[in-house]
This record gives structure tokens, C-alpha cells and sequence, in this order.
């Protein structure tokens, strides 16, 4: 699948809207769509693919798992329904891992801003984690949410993420991570780096006791969380089109100067480059994560 | 206000080395250049954040090789990562310390441009990356106790380092590291920026010179990223709590290793020996810990390494 990446580039340079414009853009857009759900049960409310700029029904799009019927674009999806398109019905269970706010820089406005984004997202942090079966299969499970300040880790992201992995190594359970995430959160400095390391050590450990990793990189996948647990899988898969990559683009083409090729960093460029073993379309996201569990499941179900 | 009074000691410095070529030699104003260098360095008392950044990145402020010199014997250098390549911005190899085999590597900026240039101003791709983590693996199995010497930018963001897994080979040393069964000490000596520095920074101690700055990214990018403008980066020093004394507040390092006043660069001499008396205490306290202990204790460090802020419901 190619994705017309300098399309999309253009329209994101002249938004300059900051770090990973193109990620602003597209997440826009998906924005509209969970708004429009809100506000009006309309049917006719249109939308038109970043990619393809082709038209449709926002609630077609919707009921196709926010993918572009046309041209397979994958819109930005919210954690919860990520779980619901992944897990046996009734199966999941969020775990127990609430963190308090804490601004260790005081860094202004920051707490009304976490306040108006756990309102808005409904969700307590930019990560989501819990026990569910898929295809009969028990796994723990995390998810990262881009429209959380950008996916951004800082502590509770880094605590939930441990939290996670040593639930699974206690309980011996598969893990499976939906990385999406810009990468380090800004606005708590130093902390948030050391997070790349409690994180990764917490994987490792996970890892040395023989647990299973199943990381799924989405789009965008950067920074400081794929220069840590998002690129420690022990099988990595990909959904397409995603942006993954250390340095965000825009501070590449800064550094060096020029313009960087079509389709750079992009999962297909990943996979190319021996990072990813497999790119999965979400419609076949669940079905090739029960295969991979099956696969790890000695005696079966 | 550090930049300034090091641009005056610069050019005092040559005009004492200009009276000094001469046959029939000023006395009178050579005391006054002189008088006036010590009042001068006297100021570099309570430094602002970005003073710190100054200094930190000053560009006679010992390297990695002249640690290495001065406080290692019989070094031998190890080069590449076995994989493909030699990525000259990590610098490291065998060497004894006080007798003791030990593993010692660093970020390496180079003392030219000509050296700045091989070694990429100590911005490591993913081959120097992985280059460490080779020297840390022999370590381990060779139960060498490991230095590590942190002084970089942060880790190259090029097209080769993304199309080579600049990310991986990152996440790679920080789990990896997080187990190894010898002691790691890590000696922040410059400037120690993003996961370019924490890559070869998961150790059982942190050290940090005293105005070496340590932080989620250069003060210059974030202030881009937050702000969109890089212009702001000495309101971004202030911001991101970047020095020594802030990190050891937040529990992030583990000892402040003193600096002369107006810097390391002033007189490395009297850093060499500071930095081997701190090094010579944190490997006696290590040396009697089993290898699992010392597994152990690094993991520990890092998971409660946010405790002062984190609380969970």
C-alpha cells in the first residue's frame, strides 16, 4: 500500500502546527469524526480521506474500524474502541493503576490541561491497560492514545506500561502493546526520560522469564517510546502507513538540510529496513494476533 | 553572562601569552591581566542554567579521551560494532583502573573540526550503539566493572541513522544495560542530551560534574517543540531543571562531582583527581556485590527512580 506522503506533507507545512504536524493533521480529522458521534446521530455527515480525497459517509468509515474504504487510509483510532475491535466480547478488564497528577517542573497550565484532556478522551492518561481474551486467548493488553497529548510518556505512562508488563510476568500472560505516541512528554523534563529506561528494564526482565511481547507500532510511533519498549517486541507488527521512527521528520530535514524521500520512516519503509515482521491491516489485526498467541500457546487453548 | 567573562579570559589569556613572547617583558600590565582573570573567574559563582549550558559545552571541557588518560592506565581500544561499521562518536576499550580490568566508554566530540567532523560533534548513529553495547556484553563476561562518560548533543536524527534502527539500537541498550551483572557507573561530564545520553546510561550510580547539564532534549529543541522557536532556549534552560543540583533534587543522579570555579575547563587537573576519588568510592561500594545483586539493584533504581513524584492511587 503506498501512501501519497508528500500530499500529505504539504498540506502539514503549511498548518505549521508544530513537531509532527502531519500527526496534528490526520488526527484532526479523526477528531471530527468521535465529535460528529457525539453531537448528532446524523447520517449523512461526509468525510473526506486525507489520502485519497475521496468522500464518504462518516459513519461507513466508522463501522469499516475508521479505515478509507477506497484507499485503506487508517484514521486514528480511540483507545476503548481499539480494545472493542481486538477482544472476545466482555472479556476485558482494565487493571488497577491509577496515578495521581504531579507537574515536577510546575510547568504552567499543565494540570488543566491533563484535566480538559481526560474529559474530552474520557481517558485517565495517555495509556490504557487491561486483561482480555482474544479468540479465547488471555493477554494483557496496553494501548497508547495519540489524541492524549500526543501519546506523550511521562510517569503514568511509564507506570502503567511497567505496571503492565510486571502484571504479565506475574500472571504469565502475553503482553501486547498499541504503541502511538510522539515520544517523551515534554512538559515533565527529565522524568520523562528515565521512563525509557524503567520501561525497557521492565520489558527486559519480562523478557528474561520467557513472557511473549507482541508490539504493534501505529501511526506515529517516535521519540522517546520507540527508543524504548515499542521497539523491544519480540514479534513487532505494524499497521500501514504509520510513522515510526527515532527523530520526528520535520528535525531531520532541519538537521540535514533536504527534503526526505517519499515514504521515509513509514511502516512499509520499516518493514524494508528488517524493523517490522509483519504490516496488518486493522481488519486483520485480530485474527493474526490469535495466530501468533496460538503459536506461543503450547498446549493449546 | 558566563559567555562574556569566558570571551575576555580567552583574549587576557592571549595577550599574557603575547607579553610572555616578548624579550623585554611588560611586568606592570601582565599583573593587572592577571589580576584582572582571577576577578573575573571569581564571578562565575551562581550560575544561571544556561551559564551551566555554556560551560557544559565548552569547547576546551575535558573529553572522554583525556578522562581516559588521565585517570585509566594501559588502555587498549576496541573499535566497531561488529555488525558493519566503526562510528567514531563513542569512544571506548579496556584499561586498568588502580589495577583493576574495567570497561570504560563515552560520547566522543573530538578536540577539532577535523575530529569534530570523524566523530560527528558525539552524535552517535545506531552502529555506535550497538559499538557500546559490544564493550558492555565483554564486560559483563569478562566481569569488568563499567564507566561509562556522557557528553553528547543527543543521538544523530539523519536518514542513515533511521534506515539502520536508530530507535531499536537505543531500546536495546537501555534494557540490556538495565540487567548486566557488573557494576555500571555513568559520569555525566558535558552535556547529556535525550536518550542519546541515557543509552549508555543505565548504571547502578549517576555522577555528574557539577555544571554539566543532563535533559529530555537540548534546551534549543525544546524550546522549538514547545514554543516552536529555538530562539528561547535560555527560558527552556531555566524551564527543563537541567542542572546537576536540579537532577539531584529530582533524585536523578546520584552524586555532584565538584568543578573548579569558572569550570572544568580552568583546570582539568583538579577535575581528573576529583572524578577518580568519586569513581574510587562508587566501585569499593559495588565490588562486593553479587552479579545478581548488582542486576538487582540497577532495576530498582530505575523502577523508583520517579518516587519523589509518582503516587499512585
Amino acid at each position: 500500500m503506498k501512501l501519497s506522503v508528500n500530499k500529505l506533507f504539504k498540506k502539514n507545512v503549511k498548518q505549521e502546527n508544530g513537531e509532527y504536524d502531519n500527526v496534528a493533521t490526520e488526527q484532526k480529522q479523526d477528531e471530527k469524526i468521535t465529535l460528529k458521534e457525539k453531537n448528532e446521530n446524523s447520517s449523512d455527515e461526509t468525510l473526506e480521506c486525507p489520502k485519497c480525497k475521496q468522500i464518504f459517509n462518516k459513519k461507513d468509515v466508522k463501522e469499516n474500524m475508521n479505515v478509507c474504504m477506497a484507499c485503506g487510509y487508517h484514521y486514528v483510532v480511540s483507545a476503548d474502541r481499539r480494545i472493542k475491535l481486538l477482544v472476545d466480547q466482555g472479556s476485558f478488564r482494565p487493571l488497577k493503576c491509577k496515578v495521581a497528577f504531579s507537574n515536577p517542573l510546575s510547568y504552567p497550565d499543565y494540570e488543566e490541561k491533563i484535566k480538559s484532556l481526560q474529559e474530552k478522551t474520557g481517558l485517565e492518561e495517555a495509556a490504557y491497560t487491561g486483561v482480555g481474551k482474544i479468540d479465547g486467548y488471555e493477554t494483557v493488553i496496553a494501548v497508547l492514545s495519540s489524541k492524549f497529548l500526543m501519546g506523550s510518556m511521562g510517569m503514568a505512562v511509564g507506570e502503567k506500561i511497567t505496571n503492565a508488563f510486571e502484571y504479565a510476568d506475574r500472571k504469565k500472560l502475553p503482553i501486547i502493546v498499541f504503541a502511538a505516541s510522539g515520544g517523551a512528554r515534554m512538559q515533565e523534563g527529565i522524568v520523562s526520560l528515565m521512563q525509557m529506561a524503567k520501561t525497557s528494564a521492565a520489558v527486559e526482565k519480562f523478557s528474561t522469564n520467557g513472557g511473549l511481547y507482541i508490539s504493534v507500532l501505529t501511526h506515529p510511533t517516535t521519540g522517546g517510546v520507540s527508543a524504548s519498549f515499542a521497539m523491544l517486541g519480540d514479534i513487532t507488527l505494524a499497521e500501514p502507513g504509520a510513522l515510526i521512527g527515532f527523530a520526528g521528520p520535520r528535525v531531520i530535514e532541519q538537521t540535514i538540510g533536504q527534503k526526505l524521500p517519499e515514504g521515509f520512516q513509514r511502516s512499509e519503509f520499516q518493514q524494508e529496513h528488517g524493523f517490522v515482521d509483519q504490516i496488518v491491516s486493522r481488519d486483520k489485526m485480530r485474527d493474526t494476533l490469535a495466530h501468533i498467541l496460538r503459536l506461543h500457546c503450547k498446549r493449546g487453548k | 553572562m558566563v559567555k562574556e567573562i569566558d570571551e575576555r579570559i580567552i583574549q587576557i589569556d592571549k595577550e599574557i601569552e603575547d607579553i610572555m613572547s616578548q624579550e623585554c617583558k611588560d611586568e606592570a600590565k601582565m599583573y593587572v591581566l592577571k589580576r584582572e582573570r582571577h576577578d573575573l573567574i571569581k564571578m562565575c559563582k551562581n550560575l544561571e542554567p544556561h551559564d551551566k549550558v555554556y560551560l557544559a559545552r565548552h569547547k576546551k571541557r575535558p573529553k572522554v579521551t583525556e578522562y581516559i588518560d588521565a585517570v585509566f592506565e594501559d588502555f587498549f581500544e576496541q573499535k566497531g560494532d561488529a555488525l558493519g561499521k566503526e562510528d567514531g562518536s563513542i569512544f571506548g576499550g579496556i584499561a586498568l583502573y588502580k589495577g583493576l580490568p574495567v570497561t570504560v566508554l563515552g560520547h566522543r566530540k573530538g578536540n577539532d573540526l577535523n575530529e569534530n567532523l570523524k566523530c560527528n560533534f558525539g552524535m552517535p548513529g545506531p552502529e555506535g550503539y550497538r559499538k557500546a553495547l559490544r564493550l558492555m556484553d565483554q564486560a559483563e563476561k569478562f566481569g569488568r566493572p563499567i564507566i561509562t562518560f556522557i557528553d553528547t548533543p543527543g543521538a544523530y536524527p539523519g536518514i542513515e541513522a533511521e534506515n539502520n534502527g536508530q530507535a531499536r539500537a537505543i531500546a536495546v541498550n537501555l534494557a540490556k544495560m538495565s540487567a548486566l551483572r557488573v557494576p555500571v557507573i555513568a559520569i555525566v561530564t558535558g552535556e547529556g542530551s535525550s536518550g542519546g545520553a541515557l543509552a549508555i546510561g543505565v548504571a547502578n550510580s549517576v555522577l555528574m560534574l557539577e555544571n554539566a547539564v543532563y535533559s529530555i532534549l537540548s534546551p534549543e529543541g525544546y524550546a522549538s517543540i514547545l514554543w516552536k522557536d529555538s530562539a528561547r532556549s535560555n527560558e527552556a534552560c531555566s524551564m527543563m531543571r537541567l542542572t546537576a543540583q536540579d537532577l539531584k533534587e529530582f533524585n536523578v543522579i546520584d552524586e555532584i562531582v565538584p568543578e573548579p570555579i569558572g569550570g572544568a575547563h580552568l583546570n582539568p587537573k583538579a577535575v581528573f583527581k576529583m572524578v577518580d576519588k568519586y569513581l574510587a568510592r562508587e566501585l569499593e561500594k559495588y565490588s562486593k556485590m553479587s552479579p545478581d545483586d548488582l542486576s538487582r539493584h540497577r532495576y530498582k533504581k530505575f523502577r523508583t527512580i520517579d518516587q519523589k513524584y509518582l503516587n499512585i492511587i
